[in-house]
């Protein structure tokens, strides 16, 4: 081809990739459905692998191949040199390649343990799922499981591919029964548009051409469905929705709000609505760096002026007046596990949704689900990999939409405050009505009236330590001493709680969280009350003693680490409990089978083997006295 | 464009999706900054990022680990580009590989990848004490790439762990790290190869002149064409330099970087030779030719 040609080919073909839209899916099925060979098939197919990924493939192939020398996709789908020496998929891979018409993402993720996990996160940016079916099996637990999961994330359209049609020797009727079985399958988790296509990407045939081989079959190739599907999603149509990224303030005469919008549309004019303050606008501006726009479109990224004034800040939603998002701080949600580290409902995690992220806890596990059987059974923790319907509460209000309306702004992530891992993710199904009924009553006693009163200011402070420790000793002492002085106190004993508030809990994780989570709010009405509270509770876990902390003010806690090794504790044994742990008559016993979790900065630390606990009880007294928590009388 | 309620095309919706994350990064990260290659995938980000806070400039500097053996063209281009942009450019060099002479001819590929880039970039990060860095990789370049998240955490020592990777959900980035950690943030994650090009056509942006063809001079070595950018290449008895129409795929250090012979001296002609390339634009890096694995090693290692 002369040069002057090539050029205004390679134009003609630029041309038409700027025009191409974008259809991203998942695709779900084990490695003996041949999913690795299908996405192999189609990469090969559309000329995504280069002589030398192939050269290195045919290399690997022959070292570590399942294939007896023969070329093997999965090998090109298998990234990570561990996957490759043990032969299995770690973690969820983004695949790419395009057709002359349209582009496409492929999230391709394993098919054995950490599945569901990995599931989830391919699926909640697909619009499209293809699941596959070896035709020799017909539809499995994990079919099911598989199609469940893809109807949970909302995604609608479905393929079911039904492959290895050669080994069946392309059966019309197995591949109608397989499609009946499905189908009806599909009515019970609403999944009604399936597009059930038979093939073999082995061979090739109805991958991206069609063969002599299933003359009976009249639909599309795999990849012409892939190529036609509708792309244009439901968030298009969907009322306007923004949630603010970043203020943008260059200068005094510009302030604009950038953000993705995430429904809808938007035309320079319109009237927004700001969530939560209710406050209203119009659009002054569609700001983009190539210029100011008419209008713009869910998924576009753009920044928004007003025609007035009004305090907004990250994490704030516009939306339209006439059909605005919710307000609310519990709600129903469904959750999704994704932490070896289990749930433990009262604990608190960091939630963020759209560009908010605020603290929650889950109250209570309502079931969870069998994912291959859709069972509902009953827990009181979620493992990794788990799915449940939970009811959760918020620390303040956010603005929301329910999930199957509006995936932006109705998805949510748990991230643990502690590690800052990704511990699960949530989809809002509705608010709980309860939480607009009960308000805070203001009173005009107030708690530093009440602590003025009594000559101190009032506090907590959280004696934690490994059972024997002496943190109830120290803790004596102290409020001996206070008392002594005039002060008011309180010891909220571990074992004397234990006997009557908290007498319904035990001592698994998820118990041990909530008698923390009933302790810090009763030592938190306490400090209302003006008192100085000492709390002797092993208290195991720092996110909870965390929790405690965080109910109250910044200079109103005071962590007190009784160290005492555990060698040391167990050989003094005051309660003979040790031994007891030892013999096994009692389980999960912090330091034996059950972890501590020693805090990092403790406002206090006792070391039990240098001094005594009167001592230790003189040296907490003078370092209270110095903050000024005794009103400088002491 | 056709019909009356058009979707957002490919590259349009590449574009809002970069820039969500760039200000993702910005709203949330008290000290990012944009690591700038100064090659066509750079090129791309930097646009992106003028994109993203406009009619702000991206409120971060741009950092370059200079290994000293980039090619002159680049450096010329970089403190153009800086210029003409009015952005700040942070250049870094591991002082102690220089005094201990590291070079690529001298010490090997892997050493001096590892001396002047690797240990340079943790050096450059922990002294101005970022906690996000931008980086242009995507995931179509390779394989242990493909598995990386978006926002990929680092530890205190720099190190990518693949077994520990945060899920990533919907348009939801968590950000959070300890003091000490960090995260590589990728804004061009889901651009493939084609896509980079076509936006560098589309929206007209400048890239270095060495991926246009040119008469350079060039010796062969193991099969690769090794320009003589300074007098530093040592030449082997026998061995000289020869004027050959060439041009690069990708840029890094000299030494390091085959040319492929070439006439395409425009942008659709380089398109056009990719579109019908045979080889992965990798192929020229020597750092990845050690084996399939070498790239999640170094990434294991710190490198980006």
């Amino acid at each position: 081809m002369a040069p002057a040609n090539m050029e205004q080919n390679v134009e003609e073909q630029l041309r038409a990739h700027r025009r191409k839209d974008l259809l991203r899916f998942i695709t779900c099925g084990s490695v003996d459905d041949g999913k690795s060979t299908l996405i192999g098939r189609l990469l090969y197919d559309s000329k995504m692998v280069f002589e030398d990924q192939l050269s290195t493939l045919e290399q690997d192939s022959k070292t570590v191949g399942t294939q007896g020398g023969a070329l093997d996709f999965a090998l090109l789908m298998d990234g990570l040199a561990a996957e490759r020496e043990q032969g299995i998929t770690i973690d969820v891979a983004y695949r790419f390649f395009s057709t002359a018409r349209r582009a496409f993402i492929v999230a391709d993720t394993p098919g054995h343990e950490q599945y569901t996990r990995n599931m989830i996160t391919g699926a909640s940016t697909a619009n499209l799922a293809v699941i596959l079916v070896d035709a020799r099996k017909g539809i499995l637990t994990q079919t099911r499981r598989h199609a469940f999961l893809v109807s949970l994330m909302g995604i609608r359209k479905v393929v079911l591919a039904i492959n290895k049609m050669d080994l069946v020797d392309y059966d019309q009727a197995t591949f109608g029964r397989i499609c009946a079985e499905f189908t009806a399958f599909g009515r019970q988790i609403n999944l009604d548009a399936v597009t059930a296509i038979p093939l073999s990407a082995l061979k090739g045939d109805n991958v991206t051409a069609r063969t002599s081989t299933m003359d009976w079959y009249e639909g599309q190739t795999l990849i012409e469905h892939l190529e036609n599907v509708e792309t244009i999603d439901q968030s298009r149509s969907a009322p306007f929705r923004l949630c603010v990224q970043w203020v943008n303030r260059p200068d005094l005469n510009f302030r604009g709000f950038s953000g993705t919008i995430a429904s809808g549309e938007i035309y320079s004019g319109d009237t927004v609505r700001v969530l939560p303050s209710g406050k209203e606008a119009r659009v002054a501006r569609v700001v983009t760096y190539d210029g100011d726009l008419a209008h713009a479109v869910a998924g576009q990224s753009v920044t928004l002026t007003l025609d007035h004034e009004i305090d907004i800040a990250r994490g704030d939603v516009l939306a339209s007046p006439l059909d605005p998002p919710a307000i609310a701080d519990q709600f129903n949600t469904t959750l999704i596990w994704m932490s070896e580290e289990p749930l433990l409902p009262g604990r608190s995690y960091l939630v963020k949704i759209g560009t908010k992220a605020v603290t929650g806890t889950v109250t209570s596990i309502r079931h969870k689900i069998n994912v291959n059987t859709l069972e509902q059974l009953a827990a009181k923790t979620l493992a990794l990999n788990e799915i449940a319907v939970a009811n959760i509460q918020l620390a303040q209000q956010i603005t929301f939409d329910p999930y199957e309306k509006n995936h932006e702004t109705g998805g949510f992530i748990l991230i643990d405050r502690i590690t800052n891992a990704t511990v699960g993710a949530g989809l809002i199904r509705f608010a709980l009505r309860r939480s607009k009924n009960i308000h805070w009553q203001a009173v005009e006693v107030d708690k530093s009236a009440r602590a003025n009163h009594k000559h101190q200011k009032a506090c907590v402070l959280w004696f934690t330590g490994l059972s024997g420790a002496g943190k109830s000793t120290v803790a004596n002492a102290l409020e001996k001493k206070l008392f002594a002085l005039g002060r008011h106190t309180y010891l909220l004993d571990g074992d004397n709680v234990r006997h009557g508030l908290n007498r319904d809990l035990g001592f698994t994780d998820a118990d041990r969280v909530e008698n923390i989570r009933r302790v810090a709010e009763v030592s938190k009405l306490m400090v209302d009350a003006g008192l100085i509270v000492l709390v002797s509770f092993i208290s195991p876990f720092r996110a909870e003693r965390e929790l405690a902390r965080n109910l109250l003010q910044p200079d109103e806690f005071f962590e007190v680490f009784v160290d005492t090794p555990l060698d040391e504790a167990e050989r003094r044994d005051p309660k003979g409990l040790y031994k007891k742990a030892r013999r096994g008559e009692i389980r999960n016993f912090t330091g034996i089978d059950s972890p501590y979790e020693a805090p990092h900065n403790p406002e206090f630390r006792i070391d039990t083997t240098h001094v005594s606990a009167e001592e230790a009880a003189d040296l907490i007294l003078r370092l209270l006295n110095e903050r000024g928590m005794l009103g400088g009388q002491a | 464009m056709a019909g009356s309620h058009p979707g957002l095309t490919n590259l349009q919706r590449l574009e809002a999706e970069s820039i969500h994350i760039l200000r993702e990064v910005v709203a949330e990260c008290e000290r990012p900054v944009m690591l700038y290659s100064i090659g066509k995938d750079s090129a791309v980000m930097l646009h992106l990022a003028m994109k993203a806070f406009y009619p702000a400039k991206p409120p971060f500097p741009l950092l370059h680990v200079d290994t000293t053996w980039k090619f002159k063209e680049m450096i010329a281009f970089r403190d153009q580009r800086v210029r003409e942009l009015g952005l700040e450019l942070l250049v870094h060099t591991n002082a102690e590989g220089i005094a201990q002479g590291i070079g690529p001819f001298t010490h090997g590929s892997s050493v001096h990848t590892d001396v002047m880039k690797t240990q340079g970039l943790k050096q450059a990060l922990d002294k101005w004490q970022f906690d996000a860095a931008f980086g242009g990789a995507r995931r179509d370049e390779e394989k242990s790439r493909a598995k990386e998240r978006v926002f990929s955490f680092r530890s205190g020592q720099h190190r990518w762990d693949p077994r520990e990777q945060r899920p990533e959900l919907w348009r939801l980035y968590n950000t959070r790290v300890h003091r000490g950690e960090s995260i590589r943030v990728f804004p061009l994650s889901n651009w493939t190869e084609l896509d980079v090009w076509q936006y560098i056509y589309q929206e007209n942006i400048p890239i270095v002149p060495l991926y246009f063809a040119k008469e350079r001079p060039v010796v062969k070595r193991d099969r690769a064409l090794i320009m003589v950018d300074d007098a530093r290449m040592p030449l082997h008895t026998g061995e000289k330099p020869e004027f050959r129409k060439v041009r690069f795929r990708t840029l890094g250090c000299y030494p390091l970087t085959g040319a492929i012979e070439s006439e395409a001296d425009t942008l659709p002609a380089i398109i056009g030779e990719m579109l019908a390339a045979t080889t992965s634009e990798r192929q020229g890096r020597m750092i990845d030719h050690d084996s399939a694995a070498s790239m999640e090693k170094k990434k294991q290692e710190g490198y980006f």
